[in-house]
């Protein structure tokens, strides 16, 4: 608050008073040194005010004052005052982003269902060195790196900083790189294309001891990859006895489980909202 | 006048100790010490496990040669964790069923507090008449015993990676798993609005899963907000279905225009084991003459599940869900031995079921996931 009203006064007082001078440049990229040329004579304050920081320091009226690179980092507009005996004087000027330089990728999501149209949001934000947005429209390469197949690319111009695509998964599972490519920047990042809904369900079912031994055909999805371990199959069994439910999840591509009958059984089986096969069997036979 | 202090303070003291004695059911102990009657016998039995006076309590039972203390004890304080051992029997109520001059049958109904909240028990006591008191006879559950053996479990597990702190703005993150409310019926109940419904995991990955309401009126506005709290299975593994329920108590359905539902799902690190059996699922009629679905639970892994918690979803003719019920089990599951389990189902909702489906939840006091 103190600052503020410090701020706030410098500014008013340059203002009202103009008595030294004060010429800076009218524009400059981010990062680059400058000097602001001041006239009068005796000791003074300079003060820059840019957009994330504020500075002063003693100078001498009538020479020129040197800033640093360091200091004009953030792009935006900066103001310059001086304040000397006779007032303060004031000049602004805008610092640009510099070079892009940058990127930062948004890649969404980090799993997605193979053969799901326009499935991928891959969005990237041009940046200089110094973490600003480059407004300026600027060319971005986007590429697809699939394992075992050829590179995909596409060229986006920014827009306000900006580009996107909107990518369809593959049809085969695994992981697939996504980049963006700028300058000397390059980003990627990694997708991982996972088997979609169980297709054809189906069981089979034998005899193990006194129970019956029910497993899954190698689970798939319509395109063909097998549903990742771990995914749960829900078996159901009614009989005479009651039903019988078991969740299992599915170990090296198949579910399987035993499940003891009495007299004639219905045996169903389902993996998420997606049903399979029924088997009618019979504990006498 | 030297003599009226001393004798009013005695007569004080007398009274307070009289009154104190009978407030804290000395009478009423007393009275049981008898045992004349076989209730009596149960209730003094039950009354003294309610104190933790399992010694006196094992006295009096007439088939102490069939059962060691330490059975009996573990009926009420639970072992391996169970739910019972985070339980203390906090009343219950008996009631005579059949009775002769020398033996009887009594009901006993056990309210238990616990850890995750009430928990009724049903025992049917025999009582035997022995010289001039009655001596319940506790039932001998021959509990099966696995030998020592190995079970080799090689289920998947899931473990978590997410971004740092100090990562760079936009560097990936894993996202949060996809998950699905199938369906959702509201119902009005005598005292409360019920929201019944499934969700499901969509994703390849396990998922915390928690579902919430906000139920709006005509104008929009919100009149009240509950989730399904334990009336779900909160871990679900890639493609696993579980049931839910939401209660608003004090709500009318013809109040309410609009229902938000919100199912929220965050990453976790989870395990594909235990994997829990659900056998010879039925719809019953208790000796209470309440519909209950029973079943057995078998815990087909090696490892012990220390609190099973059941939930049931119940489905009408055309596949919709009617209702949802939870329950939890006193006893814990070892493995490959089966539990009895039995959950409530109203009776106005049980002449509309036509088939049900149960999911078991587990709390572990070892787990890993």
């Amino acid at each position: 608050m103190k600052t503020l009203i410090t701020v706030m006064g410098v500014l008013a007082l340059a203002a009202t008073a103009a008595a030294s001078e004060i010429h800076g440049p009218a524009q400059t990229s981010a990062g680059s040194a400058i000097s602001i040329s001041t006239s009068g004579s005796g000791e003074a304050t300079f003060y820059l005010i840019g957009p994330a920081s504020a500075t002063k320091q003693k100078v001498q009226a009538g020479s020129d004052v040197p800033i640093v690179g360091d200091q004009l980092d953030n792009a935006g507009r900066y103001v310059a005052i001086l304040c000397a005996s006779d007032g303060c004087t004031s000049t602004s000027f805008f610092v640009t982003p510099g070079t892009a330089n940058r990127l930062g990728l948004l890649v969404h999501p980090s799993r997605v269902p193979v053969g799901k149209a326009n499935g991928i949001s891959t969005v990237a934000f041009v940046f200089d060195n110094f973490h600003n947005l480059v407004l300026k429209p600027q060319p971005i390469k986007f590429s697809i790196l699939p394992k075992n197949a050829k590179e995909v690319s596409a060229n986006r111009e920014s827009q306000n900083g900006v580009a996107w695509i909107r990518i369809s998964s593959a049809n085969k599972e695994g992981a697939t790189k996504i980049g963006a490519e700028i300058g000397h920047a390059d980003e990627v990042r990694v997708v991982q294309q996972v088997a979609a809904d169980a297709c054809n369900l189906r069981i089979k079912a034998s005899r193990a001891k006194e129970n019956f031994l029910v497993e899954t055909e190698p689970v798939r999805d319509c395109s063909g990859n097998a549903i990742p371990d771990g995914t749960v199959v829900s078996f159901t069994k009614s009989d005479s006895a009651g039903k019988t439910t078991v969740d299992v999840p599915i170990k090296r591509g198949i579910a399987k489980v035993e499940m003891p009958v009495q007299g004639p059984a219905r045996i169903t089986v389902a993996s998420g909202v997606v049903t399979g096969n029924e088997l009618e069997v019979s504990a006498s036979r | 006048m030297k003599r009226v202090l001393p004798i009013f303070i005695v007569v004080v003291t007398a009274v307070l100790l009289i009154t104190a004695w009978f407030q804290s059911g000395g009478a009423q102990r007393r009275e049981m010490r008898s045992a004349n009657s076989p209730e009596q016998a149960v209730r003094l039995m039950l009354s003294q496990i309610q104190s933790h006076n399992y010694d006196a309590a094992y006295d009096r039972l007439a088939n102490r040669t069939d059962i060691d203390k330490t059975s009996f004890m573990r009926e009420f304080q639970g072992s391996y964790g169970s739910l019972l051992t985070y339980a203390s029997l906090e009343k219950f109520e008996v009631s005579p069923l059949h009775s002769t001059d020398s033996d009887a049958n009594v009901r006993a109904h056990l309210h238990y507090s616990t850890a995750v909240g009430p928990l009724d028990d049903n025992r049917d006591m025999k009582v035997q008449k022995s010289g001039d008191i009655w001596k319940v006879v506790w039932p001998v559950s021959q509990s099966a015993k696995l030998p020592p053996q190995v079970i080799p479990v090689n289920y998947l597990r899931w473990d978590v990676i997410s971004r740092g702190a100090s990562d760079d703005w936009g560097v990936q993150n894993v996202d949060s798993p996809q998950v699905r409310i199938v369906s959702m019926n509201a119902i009005q109940r005598p005292d409360s609005v019920v929201l019944v419904g499934e969700v499901v995991n969509e994703d390849s990955v396990p998922a915390y899963v928690n579902v919430g309401a906000t139920l709006l009126d005509a104008g929009g506005k919100e009149l009240a907000q509950e989730s399904s709290f334990d009336k779900i299975s909160h871990v679900l593994l890639p493609k696993q279905v579980t049931p839910y329920r939401i209660d608003f108590p004090s709500m009318r359905l013809e109040k309410i225009k609009n229902v938000r539902m919100d199912a929220k799902a965050l990453l976790v690190a989870a395990s594909a084991d235990p994997v829990i059996e659900i056998n010879q699922q039925k719809m019953e009629t208790d000796p209470l003459g309440k519909k209950v679905l029973r079943g057995d639970l078998l815990n087909q892994s090696g490892q012990i599940v220390n609190i099973p918690h059941v939930i049931a979803a119940y489905y009408d003719s055309n596949g919709k869900v009617i209702w949802v019920s939870d329950g939890y089990v006193a006893q814990a599951l070892l493995p490959q031995i089966p539990v009895s389990f039995a959950v409530d189902v109203p009776p106005d909702i049980a002449k509309n079921v036509q088939t049900y489906r149960v999911v078991v939840n587990h709390y572990d006091t070892n787990s890993q996931s």
